[in-house]
């Protein structure tokens, strides 16, 4: 994390160039942007493996190497710098089944998941999708989680999932977890978590037209009126029409 | 491995001035400002206000008007197709309603018009990029409902007009407020995953420019949580989406009637001629086209393709003067500038504070203020850091663990904290420097409460309707976070359902492309010369490294 030595102020230098391989071709790129960008400065006009530019959209992933290391690395291409010695090449596409289901007849539990999704009691515990996962979640135990039947506990463990489908390409037992774990969040957030009494409430006074009478006065008020009011409520006072 | 080593050197300084000047601040609330300073203020230094940005547009129904250059290049531009190259009696597609689009205004409309009787295989949606990778996707924050019993629908109606100063489209503003908890419902009927207390109530938060705290979320994943359930219902009920496949031009018939668009194959480069007796433009905003040279946090496909489109056949704009900065943009790492520092960060407690660890203005000002404030403190008065990419300010996101206890930041904002961890910077423990980014569209097609596209003397364009961040008039000159997805689920909804009515009434004619022809007549007749053509679809950033 941030480093406390009162340096100097650095100079400024002319970005170093590195060395990708981008499909097996050598290119040289400023170091320290982005994978997106670093295609972009080669020459590309990107329309696959790019989406939100911010991390938030799971189109980009890409698989790379790196210099003497034989591992095999994910990240999201928006949001990884290039390194150099880089191999990598974008997935422009996951292939994947979802399964088609009817979300007011389902049960919320582990059954409804097997019946859909079968394949998940296949999982042999290898953990290479929480190795690749670029949003460091948890996703070899959400998978067990939902196995041992607690789908509330999963749904929290892989809220933050973006489906980008890098664990589901890397997956022996051919799990397509983000599939499953959308399954697993509509169960939760429709049947396992508590409703919202206050708006249900609410949406029975407006059905009801509760509020139809005041809107008729205030539609009938001038500019003024309505800023009077509105700095009012500003203040924290209530107001009644 | 290469290291990121968070802060450079040279920020050291500052940012202990920063930690110095906590414990006291976090006694202090910086005093909101009186309605006429915060006028005077953004007049003189919001990039709205900005000499030499605009220019009126010369052509079409909103000709006259002001527009930033980078918007009335593309109005003003040629079509991207010539009529005579496209085959319309070799119908591709023949549907009745056909989407443009694929955010959450896009779903909302396509679920609600299938909700309402229409088959899924009558409805088609195409889109640019994939099913969902869209503005909608990116949004963080939260979605607004007065739900909860201190507040109401009209307090909530009165904080929008507040934060539009007063230009917004009153009808639609009713629509929005009223209609809000009624989609906050639904969403949950659907399986979105609110934060809430263990009771069930809703955790709602401040949000700049509200009276009340009325702010939903869903972690700092609101839009993705959203937007992943409605494709999800959208799926499963198999409604047909055309992804890599962007609206070019509509089609109008012999009638004068819209009746469907060209769609490009991006991959093949090929045209298909989608007819629809109702068409819905759902592209969302404009942060691609970076006007004034501003970084944005806008997905890559927003480049108001559908504004180009619904222009040429005689759409009404209001409001495209009014650009919405986002205040807090990441200004650093280099590598993530322009990217979206949520406004959560602000509403949880976190005070902008310049180079001396003083504060500037109250941090839950409307947005048009707090950038203005932001950009005096740098330009003017010289109190923010340098960067190489330009300015920035403290954004003190510490005081939040401080004040509402260790580990919120964790649990609220753990995009962010991902996000900036891989550059090495612990938003925990150390502030975030910001600068203003472009964010929002605020103005756009004109719209009725039906959703119909007007025309310059407000009447409805036949069978051409739109909803989202394309129209104007919902938020006037100036939108306060949270009302957008929330406009999007309302109005999406709202095309749903009259599509659905207006199709049982329309017989179409002859398909034609009659409106180009008419449209490079009227830039002749303007003397308008130009090469530009439009819609852009995608931005070129090739051998760029500027913009993210
Ligand atoms: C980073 C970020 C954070 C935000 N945070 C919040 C928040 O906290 N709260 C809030 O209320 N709002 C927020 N917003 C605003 C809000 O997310 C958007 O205004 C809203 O989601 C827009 O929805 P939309 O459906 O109109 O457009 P989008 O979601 O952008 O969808 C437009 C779709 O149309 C497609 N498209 C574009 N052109 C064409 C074409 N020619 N043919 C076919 N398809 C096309 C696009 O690819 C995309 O799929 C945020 C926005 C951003 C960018
Ligand atoms: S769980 Fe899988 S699909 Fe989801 S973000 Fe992680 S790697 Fe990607
Ligand atoms: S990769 Fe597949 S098999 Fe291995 S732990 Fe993950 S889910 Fe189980
Ligand atoms: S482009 Fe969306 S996550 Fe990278």
């Amino acid at each position: 994390m941030g480093r406390r030595t009162k340096g100097e102020t650095p100079k400024e230098v002319e970005p170093r160039m590195v060395t990708i391989y981008f499909m097996g071709k050598a290119y040289q790129v400023p170091e320290g942007i982005t994978i997106i960008k670093a295609l972009e400065y080669i020459g590309y006009k990107l329309i696959r493996g790019v989406g939100c530019r911010g991390g938030f959209c799971g189109a980009c992933t890409t698989f790379y190497r790196k210099k003497n290391d034989y591992r095999l690395y994910s990240g999201l291409a928006c949001q990884t710098p290039v390194e150099d010695g880089m191999y990598l090449t974008q997935l422009p596409f996951v292939p994947a089944e979802r399964r088609k289901y009817d979300i007011n007849n389902v049960k919320p539990d582990v059954n409804t998941i097997l019946s859909l999704y079968p394949e998940i009691a296949r999982c042999v515990g290898c953990n290479a999708c929480t190795k690749v996962c670029p949003q460091e979640l948890p996703v070899m135990d959400a998978i067990q989680t939902i196995l041992r039947g607690d789908l509330a506990k999963a749904a929290k463990m892989i809220f933050d999932c973006i489906a980008c489908g890098a664990c589901s390409m890397r997956c022996p037992a051919e799990i397509v977890h983000y599939n499953v774990f959308q399954l697993v969040r509509r169960l939760y957030g429709k049947y396992i978590a508590p409703k919202a009494k206050h708006l249900e409430k609410r949406v029975e006074e407006i059905e009801n037209g509760n509020y139809e009478e005041q809107f008729k006065k205030l539609l009938s008020m001038s500019v003024d009126d309505w800023k009077v009011l509105a700095e009012k409520l500003q203040k924290g006072e209530d107001i009644v029409l | 491995m290469v290291e990121y080593p968070g802060y450079p050197p040279e920020f050291w300084d500052s940012i202990e001035k920063v930690e110095e000047t906590r414990e006291k601040r976090l006694k202090e609330t910086f005093p909101k400002m009186p309605e006429a300073e915060r006028e005077e203020l953004v007049h003189k230094y919001h990039p709205d206000y900005k000499e030499g940005t605009k220019r009126p547009v010369r052509v079409g129904a909103y000709k006259g008007q002001l527009a930033p250059h980078e918007v009335v290049d593309l109005l003003e531009a040629h079509a991207l197709i010539n009529p005579n190259e496209i085959d319309l009696d070799d119908v591709d597609y023949d549907v009745d309603i056909l989407i443009i689009g694929g955010g959450g205004a896009a779903a909302s409309a396509a679920l609600w018009a299938n909700i309402n009787g229409v088959p899924a295989d009558r409805i088609l949606m195409v889109t640019k990029l994939r099913f969902g990778d869209a503005n909608t996707k990116m949004a963080q924050g939260g979605i607004q409902a007065a739900d909860k019993e201190y507040d109401s629908p009209i307090y909530h109606f009165l904080d929008v007009l507040r934060g539009g100063h007063y230009t917004n489209d009153p009808e639609l503003v009713k629509i929005l407020v009223t209609e809000a908890p009624l989609i906050i419902k639904f969403l949950e009927d659907l399986g979105v995953m609110f934060d809430k207390e263990p009771d069930g109530t809703m955790i709602e938060v401040s949000g700049g420019g509200c009276s009340r705290y009325r702010m939903h979320s869903c972690g700092d994943y609101t839009g993705l949580e959203i937007m992943r359930v409605l494709m999800d219902e959208v799926l499963n009920r198999e409604i047909p989406v055309l992804e890599f496949s962007p609206a070019v031009e509509l089609i109008t018939d012999d009638r004068g009637q819209v009746a469907g668009a060209v769609v490009m194959n991006l991959e093949t480069g090929r045209y298909h001629v989608v007819r629809a007796k109702a068409t819905v433009i759902a592209t969302g905003g404009f942060g691609r086209l970076h006007i004034q040279g501003f970084q944005t946090t806008n997905h890559y496909g927003a480049t108001m393709d559908g504004v180009v489109l619904a222009y040429r056949v005689g759409a009404q704009l209001r409001d495209m003067d009014s650009v919405q900065y986002h205040p807090t943009g990441a200004a650093w790492p280099p590598q993530l500038a322009g990217q979206l520092v949520t406004e959560k960060v602000r509403a949880l407690g976190a005070q902008l504070v310049n180079i001396e660890g003083k504060q500037f203005v109250y941090q839950l000002e409307p947005r048009d203020v707090v950038s203005s404030a932001i950009i005096r403190e740098c330009y003017d008065r010289k109190k923010g850091i340098r960067t190489i990419t330009g300015w920035g300010v403290w954004l003190d996101s510490p005081m939040i663990e401080i004040i509402r206890g260790e580990g919120t930041i964790e649990k609220f904002l753990p995009a962010m904290l991902r996000q900036f961890k891989r550059y090495g910077i612990d938003i925990r423990k150390e502030p975030i420097l910001v600068f203003p980014t472009l964010h929002y569209q605020n103005g756009g097609i004109v719209i009725n409460k039906y959703t119909q596209v007007l025309d310059a003397k407000r009447k409805p364009i036949p069978n051409l309707f739109a909803a989202g961040e394309c129209t104007g008039g919902v938020h006037g000159k100036n939108r306060l976070m949270g009302n957008s997805l929330l406009e999007i689920t309302v109005f999406g909804r709202r095309a749903g359902i009259f599509t659905s009515k207006h199709i049982k009434k329309v017989s179409l004619g002859k398909l034609t492309l009659n409106h180009v022809v008419r449209w490079e007549n009227m830039l002749k007749e303007a003397k308008i010369r130009t090469k530009r053509k439009a819609p852009i679809i995608l931005p070129d950033y090739r051998g760029d490294v500027r913009y993210r």
